[in-house]
């Protein structure tokens, strides 16, 4: 018997270790991926970057024309978030099983999020730019749909999570609907929503460097003006700034965290 | 003069699931009646019924003389305000402070907008402060409920529902969830409040020796009928085996103590 | 019996002696917890506003634009078709981004694995731990776009480069969120096994791995479907090919919307399917605690 169990163990792992094998492979050749050149490009790049990639004095000189692109990028990374967030609440408040008004509004707001967040950033941005051009107002648009559908399944979880059985006291002692979400759903969920409001902020940061390479806005376009006439000293200098506000970023949200949760 | 009359109540969850069927109940003005059966007999039902936080599928309920089940909206937050209810889980906002949960109890009482924003008029405030101090939680008036132990929760549940001024207390396994000690407090309290008060109580209780204690009658049910509905006195064990079948064994159930004060 | 007659006083009089002041009662008290939490919402607000002030608008008409962009989206969204691409192709495209997809998941989890073993604080020394965790909060702060196009610089715009460049990231988020799994296991298991005289390998064989493996199929699982975004975004703005490709020609390249329409409508359809999964994973594993 026991001997059959191990057996059967060794059997089940050597499928499943064959199937992603075979998958793997599949994918190799689909993608064209040249295993070789990709191991030893990694330790092209390594040794390129140590020789080309940091900044240096010349670089430096442009840091009064990359600040107000990444101060663009951090403020629309900021404001998207926070209306996006204003506007997911009640969303949130009709797909909550415990705030739900009825089943068909439910499902309807939580398939709206649900296409907001799913639908790539790219298509948002393609199609923004038709109208806004390369305005700043494609990329927080862009930035404001996708976080739009993310915060309201994370303030569906959160209120599902934290109030369902306050809910049911207040609206046991007569409590009006409204009544509930102000005195129990929101103290409650709050410190949660905050949270998951400053997770999207700091990745709004990294993602508005990507819509900022498609459509010529903030901080992106700065990494992609220089990486294009090759002047990666400078490239690398932007690089670092980003990693300097994500790095800020987190720390403030995680204070902010610590104290609040 | 009975308070609350029940009669010919059903409630079906599905085709196959019957929670409640042709449960018939008279309760008067100023008793203290406990329901026991065993988990999933429906205890938990009956009491939603009564203030419908969950819809009978059939029968109806007079509570004061007046019909619950065709009530308007607004009626029927005018009828939970006369009821108080507590939870096992307690179902406080648990980052909120003693004395705003307290005051949670008069939300039905109050419009939209004073509810909304927690505005609550002096008397109101005075009671709270009262109760806190009958209650023994002077010294937790502004500590938030996550902090407290369950003893101290489940009285906070209990001032919530004190200060509704309600006619009829529903308490849903107010003990189950807490030690000896704690729940000896919980009982005395919801005696008082029945005896001293004149505030009837309907007790869901797990256990038969509390029950026969504290109560003035008891009701028993087992699969979705009542099979007992008498004084404890009228108790023999005959009886605690009809309801509880053969988990009444592991009950240990002492008939004969029940004496004690 | 006092208590008792408290109780019955307190309610029949409910204005009595308990506070005489006249002073309006408070019901909040200030707590750090709130002050914080209204500075962050105030600071929120505050920023959100102001930075309307700021943008660079280049004299768009925003009231033009918005009516126009509403248009568009109808035509995206209600009148998709393909013209530029064939069914045969667009599919074919899809397929080279999973492709992708699975690449850099499996590559970046099986590094993660290997790493994450150092980086947990219970199976390594507390110096590779803070190291591997430095490099990694490193690593994840740089977007993955720019990984992409520093590997590119190195492997050239393409399939290398992508992988590379997302599989760097995939290694940095699944070694944190994999250490903080091992962490997390209970301190009894491995300290059984270690009075037992089994070697550190055979620990993490043994014990770690099979106790986390719900775990870590699960943030694998997470981090596929993050890589599939990633795919079609490097796609799009690094040249990695794939669909992403496509998006970006429909839409940058042949100005059809109704092309983006439908290429969008393929995409939301496989994300949909991993979303549906990964949300039935997720029931699964908080079921099990």
């Amino acid at each position: 018997m026991q001997a059959d169990i191990f057996a059967k163990r060794r059997k089940d792992n050597l499928i499943f270790f064959s199937l992603l094998g075979l998958i793997t492979i599949a994918s190799i050749i689909v993608t064209e991926y040249d295993v070789v050149k990709g191991f030893t490009s990694v330790f092209k790049a390594a040794v390129w970057a140590v020789a080309n990639f940091y900044p240096n004095a010349k670089a430096m000189a442009k840091l009064p024309d990359i600040l107000p692109k990444l101060q663009e990028t951090i403020l629309m990374s900021i404001s998207s978030t926070t209306f996006a967030a204003i506007f997911s609440i009640p969303f949130a408040l009709f797909g909550s099983k415990v705030t739900k008004i009825n089943n068909i509004l439910g499902s309807v707001s939580r398939l709206i999020a649900s296409i907001f967040r799913n639908v790539p950033i790219v298509a948002w941005a393609m199609v923004l730019l038709f109208s806004f051009g390369q305005s700043a107002m494609t990329g927080y648009l862009a930035l404001f749909f996708t976080s739009f559908g993310f915060l309201v399944r994370a303030f569906i979880e959160t209120m599902d999570e934290t109030s369902t059985s306050s809910v049911e006291a207040l609206r046991a002692s007569g409590a009006s609907y409204l009544q509930t979400i102000f005195q129990a759903v929101l103290p409650s969920a709050a410190p949660q929503m905050i949270s998951w409001v400053l997770y999207t902020i700091e990745t709004n940061i990294r993602s508005a460097t990507l819509v900022g390479i498609l459509t010529g806005t903030g901080i992106g376009f700065s990494f992609e003006l220089y990486y294009k006439s090759m002047n990666y000293n400078a490239a690398s200098l932007v690089v670092l700034v980003v990693v300097i506000v994500v790095f800020a970023v987190e720390f403030i949200s995680n204070y902010v965290r610590r104290v609040i949760i | 003069m009975p308070l609350l009359e029940i009669k010919n109540l059903t409630k079906k969850y599905n085709a196959d699931t019957l929670a409640l069927s042709d449960v018939n109940l008279t309760i008067n003005e100023g008793e203290f009646v406990s329901v026991i059966g065993p988990s999933g007999a429906g205890k938990s039902t009956l009491l939603r019924c009564i203030n419908r936080m969950i819809e009978a599928s059939s029968g109806y309920i007079l509570f004061d003389g007046v019909n619950v089940s065709t009530l308007s909206k607004n009626e029927l937050r005018n009828l939970r305000t006369k009821i108080g209810m507590i939870f096992q889980h307690y179902n406080l906002v648990d980052r909120l402070s003693v004395i705003e949960n307290i005051l949670h109890g008069r939300l039905g009482y109050k419009n939209t907008f004073e509810g909304i924003f927690g505005i609550y008029n002096e008397e109101e405030k005075k009671s709270a402060f009262k109760i806190i101090e009958i209650l023994g939680l002077k010294e937790q008036v502004y500590k938030r409920c996550d902090q407290l132990s369950g003893g101290q929760k489940q009285r906070v549940g209990i001032g919530r529902a004190l200060i509704q001024k309600p006619r009829l207390m529903l308490c849903d396994e107010p003990i189950a969830s807490l030690d000896p000690n704690a729940s000896k407090i919980i009982m005395d309290h919801l005696r008082n409040i029945s005896s001293k008060m004149g505030i009837t109580c309907l007790v869901n209780l797990h256990q038969v020796n509390v029950a026969l204690k504290y109560s003035d009658r008891i009701i028993g049910i087992n699969s979705s009928k009542v099979v007992f509905d008498g004084a404890p006195s009228e108790m023999t064990s005959d009886i605690v085996y009809s309801i509880y079948g053969s988990e009444a064994e592991e009950l240990d159930i002492d008939i004969g103590g029940r004496n004690a004060s | 019996m006092q208590m008792e007659e408290t109780l019955n006083t307190a309610w029949e009089e409910p204005s009595n002696d308990i506070s005489n002041d006249e002073r309006p009662m408070s019901i909040r008290k200030i707590s750090k917890a709130s002050i914080v939490m209204n500075a962050t919402l105030l600071f929120l607000a505050i920023v959100s506003i102001y930075a309307f002030f700021t943008f660079d608008y280049k004299n768009v008409n925003l009231i033009e634009a918005f009516s126009s962009t509403f248009y568009n989206l109808k035509i995206v969204f209600l009148e998709p078709h393909l013209k530029h691409f064939s069914v045969h192709e667009t599919i074919w495209q899809l397929i080279v981004t999973l492709g992708l997809t699975v690449l850099t998941t499996l590559i970046g989890s099986v590094i993660a694995l290997f790493f994450g073993l150092f980086a947990a604080q219970n199976l390594s020394t507390k110096l590779a731990s803070n190291i591997i965790k430095a490099v990694v909060a490193f690593i994840r702060a740089v977007p993955t776009v720019l990984w992409v196009l520093i590997f590119a610089v190195a492997a050239g715009l393409g399939s290398v480069a992508a992988v590379i460049g997302i599989t760097f990231h995939t290694i940095g988020y699944l070694i944190k969120a994999f250490s903080e799994s091992f962490e997390e296991l209970d301190k009894g298991v491995i300290e059984a096994l270690k009075g037992s005289g089994a070697n550190w390998w055979q620990i993490v064989f043994q014990a770690v791995i099979p106790s986390c493996a719900s775990y870590l199929i699960s943030w694998t699982f997470l981090r596929f479907e993050i890589n599939f975004t990633y795919a079609i975004l490097m796609g799009a703005a690094a040249g990695a090919g794939g669909i992403g490709f496509d998006l970006y020609m429909a839409g940058g390249h042949y100005f059809d919307l109704r092309e983006v329409g439908f290429i969008t409508y393929i995409i939301l359809a496989v994300a949909l399917v991993l979303e549906v999964i990964s949300t039935r994973m997720k029931v699964k594993l908080s079921g099990f605690d």
